[in-house]
């Protein structure tokens, strides 16, 4: 109290450090977990690199196998023969990888427009209960096994199909792609199996089988489409498509390039649905209407029987081209969804 | 008239404005209340009649937003339905212009392009446009059904023949009459008919290979993805990403791994191990990937709570996240189970093709349910691709059951209980409180005189062992 009353009128500063003279800094915060944490931390990080581990040993795998018969042709070569004889030493991607890519662009073309208005109806048209069973409906679409879809290919969907290649190619062979060598309009009995087991048939398969993916990754871009600006296309007076294309396509952009993206992937390395319907050539072939096609996969799973060493190695390098074509478009196209994301969720 | 409220307001009473409030109302009350005494009205009196039109007590709301489809949308689809449709058997049935099997895509056409006149008939241009592209939509909705209906019809259609057969009057007794799923190939020649052979082979197969992929998976999956969500740090993103990449890694692609790094390397034979490592490689990123979306469905404040208890990371990973989302994660287990049983490439490349029974996943070839129906199929005789057919349908079988099955468990959100849950959760914590209960009263008989430090008033109404706790609701109630 005395102390107080000698120094009343006196202002007394706390004795801060001054700016300058500062030297106090933030006390390091360490933080000391119990031991089941540690051991917890440790457990799952081993489990990351675990699993890190294995799916780098594949890429790593392919590549140290294929060495040898990429070495032996030389990439150029490799990357530009259309033939596939590792036995005379004259191999290469050329028509296999041409026709996987025309497969799964095929296969795209059928199925964007089907998952975009698929995925458009179930976030904008159907509601309740109706909304929830297509869902699950896609979803189990994804978990149908491709060999029961080759086979539908196979046995279904090839026969009842031919129809209309043979008529696409009638009316429109004047375009290259859907000319058929060896097909005669005027021909009263014509030869079906000129138009079977086609780029175009595998094409369709593989669209069915890539239609899951790419719905459930616009379904997933366009509900994310923000309520207010929905509500205020209403209340300028557009109608439910006006709406959609003025605000749920916009902000589902990036979804919808990148499910397409990962459809594509997916279309890339699918396998046995292709084995199942094409007869394999190896040529380039852009007729996709016509018999005879081919594709990386389907090589390797026809292929992988003759064990020989060297034969074996060819296929690694095959693979290892798929691998690499699939890598690089996955990712693109998870950055991209990844862009898209963090976007419409600063925007909305 | 009013007496002014001369209590004193004491500090506790403003902090419980209610009963200070029934103070003041208690006051008004014991005030004495003057009663005016008026005349009453004379009856004859002409009174002033305020003006009242008849209305209805609640007039019902005419609902001036329609919601839904009017009779005019109803029967204008319908009518351009009709109109398509008769057009199309016009051309097809009738004239014989077109082939028959056009007869949907031309109906179709037709269907289109009536509607849009109907509708451009009542509405503007917009409109049009609006209903058009709904067509559309519900079209593409439609297409995606119906295919998904065909691949399942077809599939199980084909299969017929073995079933048939099954219930064919001379298969003897219900033994002989499953012995497709009792069977191996081994001793059946390619001609022999139906009523030999089996799958048993390629079931066991199956099952023995899923069962290792499943060992190796769901720990190593599960723990990765508690890394991702829990852990995180930059390493956490990188595994992410590559994950993510992982999950459209080609089939095949995955088969020639384990070709060579499992069967050049170390067995120098096709077996089921490596069949089931490569569905392994398959399988890991797709479980990972779909656990770790659930695990971020947890909700932030429920780690909180757990934290703020003074749980460490691991018992907040493992009694509060982890029993959050255990519907979530077994779905993704039966999914990722669903996906891998049909997975057939890599297993054509590493477990061989074989009509043998083979128990053993370490030596020799064991073929699987997908690859058999795939070799079946590749057979010229009918009764071969009949089986392959009948396989490929029992497959499906297994693949939707296990989907339903993972649709109901996971039909629940993460954090939600359902009723008998809840039960469960509530005796669990009346349980905890008579244990805290008990070990109060033990810890006050012992050590009453020694120390005066008493509990918050709260807590010590909460401690009371008669009373019922306050904030748990009755068991059996639910």
């Amino acid at each position: 109290m005395t102390a107080i009353s000698e120094t009343a009128d006196v202002t007394t500063r706390p004795d801060y450090p001054e700016a300058g003279a500062d030297t106090a800094s933030p006390r390091l915060i360490k933080q000391v977990r119990e031991r089941a944490d540690r051991t917890f931390r440790l457990v799952s990080s081993t489990g990351g690199v675990i699993v890190l581990a294995i799916m780098c040993l594949v890429g790593i795998f392919l590549t140290v196998n294929a060495v040898q018969a990429i070495a032996a042709v030389g990439p150029v070569e490799f990357l530009t023969t259309q033939e596939w004889s590792p036995e005379t030493n004259h191999f290469g991607i050329a028509a296999v990888l041409t026709g996987t890519v025309l497969i799964a662009l095929v296969a795209l073309v059928v199925a964007l427009p089907l998952s975009l208005g698929t995925s458009l109806f179930i976030t904008e048209v159907a509601r309740g209960g109706f909304q929830r069973t297509l869902v699950s409906i896609v979803d189990l679409m994804a978990a149908v096994p491709s060999v029961v879809y080759g086979l539908w290919g196979l046995a279904f969907l090839q026969n009842n199909v031919i129809g209309f290649a043979k008529w696409l190619s009638t009316w429109f062979g004047w375009i290259p792609i859907f000319a058929v060598d060896g097909a005669d309009p005027a021909n009263p009995l014509p030869n079906n199996a000129l138009y079977g087991s086609s780029t175009f048939i595998a094409g369709l398969v593989v669209a069915l089988m890539i239609v899951p993916i790419m719905t459930s990754m616009m379904r997933e871009s366009f509900s994310r489409a923000p309520i207010g600006e929905r509500e205020g296309a209403y209340a300028l007076g557009a109608t439910r498509w006006g709406m959609i294309r003025s605000v749920v396509l916009p902000f589902g952009k990036g979804g919808v390039i990148g499910g397409t993206m990962l459809g594509l992937g997916r279309a890339l390395g699918e396998t046995i649905a292709i084995y199942l319907i094409i007869s394999p050539i190896f040529a380039i072939n852009f007729h996709i209407l016509q018999k005879g096609s081919n594709s990386v996969a389907a090589l390797i799973a026809l292929r992988y029987g003759e064990s020989n060493g060297f034969t074996m190695s060819a296929l690694m390098a095959a693979g290892l081209a798929l691998f690499i074509l699939t890598m690089i478009v996955n990712f693109t196209a998870s950055t991209i969804i990844g862009r898209s994301r963090s976007g419409a969720e600063s925007e909305a | 008239m009013t007496e002014p409220v001369t209590a004193p307001v004491t500090f506790d009473e403003t902090l419980h404005g209610r009963r200070r409030r029934s103070h003041a109302a208690a006051a008004l009350d014991a005030a004495p209340t003057q009663v005016l005494e008026l005349p009453p009205p004379p009856a004859e009196r002409p009174a002033t009649v305020l003006p009242r039109l008849a209305l209805d007590e609640n007039p019902a709301d005419p609902g001036r937003v329609a919601v839904g489809f009017s009779r005019d949308d109803v029967l204008s689809v319908a009518g351009a339905g009709l109109a398509g449709l008769s057009v199309g058997l016009i051309f097809t049935v009738v004239l014989g212009i077109i082939p028959t099997g056009w007869l949907l895509v031309v109906s179709y056409v037709w269907f289109v392009a009536l509607y849009a006149v109907i509708v451009f008939l009542r509405n503007p241009g917009p409109a049009v446009v609006d209903r058009f592209w709904s067509i559309m939509l519900w079209s593409a909705g439609a297409v995606v059904i119906a295919s998904l209906a065909l691949v399942i019809g077809f599939t199980l259609i084909s299969g017929q023949d073995v079933v048939t057969q099954m219930f064919a009057a001379d298969a003897g007794g219900l033994i002989d009459r499953l012995h497709f799923f009792w069977q191996d190939m081994g001793t059946v020649g390619p001609l022999a008919g139906l009523e030999q052979g089996g799958i048993f082979h390629a079931l066991v197969g199956t099952i023995e290979q899923i069962g290792i992929a499943l060992i190796i998976t769901v720990p190593l999956g599960l723990t990765t993805a508690v890394y991702l969500g829990e852990v995180g740090g930059r390493l956490a993103r990188f595994v992410r990403t590559i994950v993510e990449a992982m999950t459209a890694l080609p089939s095949v692609v995955a088969g020639l791994f384990i070709y060579a790094a499992v069967i050049i390397a170390f067995t120098r034979q096709f077996n089921g191990f490596a069949a089931a490592l490569a569905i392994t490689v398959l399988m890991l990123p797709i479980m990972i990937r779909s656990a770790d979306v659930v695990l971020r469905l947890v909700p932030g404040n429920l780690r909180e709570a757990g934290l703020a208890l003074g749980a460490g990371q691991w018992a907040v990973v493992w009694y509060v996240v982890l029993p959050t989302v255990r519907s979530g994660l077994t779905t993704a287990i039966i999914l990722g189970t669903a996906h891998g049983i049909g997975e057939t490439a890599p297993v054509l490349l590493t477990a061989g093709v074989t009509s043998n029974l083979n128990f053993d996943p370490f030596n020799g070839p064991m073929t699987s349910l997908p690859l058999a129906a795939l070799e079946f199929v590749k057979a010229p005789q009918p009764e071969m691709r009949a089986r392959g057919f009948a396989t490929a349908a029992f497959l499906l079988v297994v693949v939707l059951v296990l989907f339903v099955i993972a649709r109901i468990i996971g039909g629940q959100e993460a954090g939600t209980v359902s009723a008998k849950q809840r039960v469960r959760l509530t005796q669990r914590s009346r349980g905890t409180l008579a244990r805290i209960q008990a070990n109060r009263r033990e810890h006050e008989s012992r050590g009453s005189a020694d120390d005066g430090e008493g509990m918050p008033p709260g807590l010590e109404q909460l401690f009371q062992p008669e009373t019922d706790p306050p904030n748990l609701p009755k068991a059996t109630n639910e």
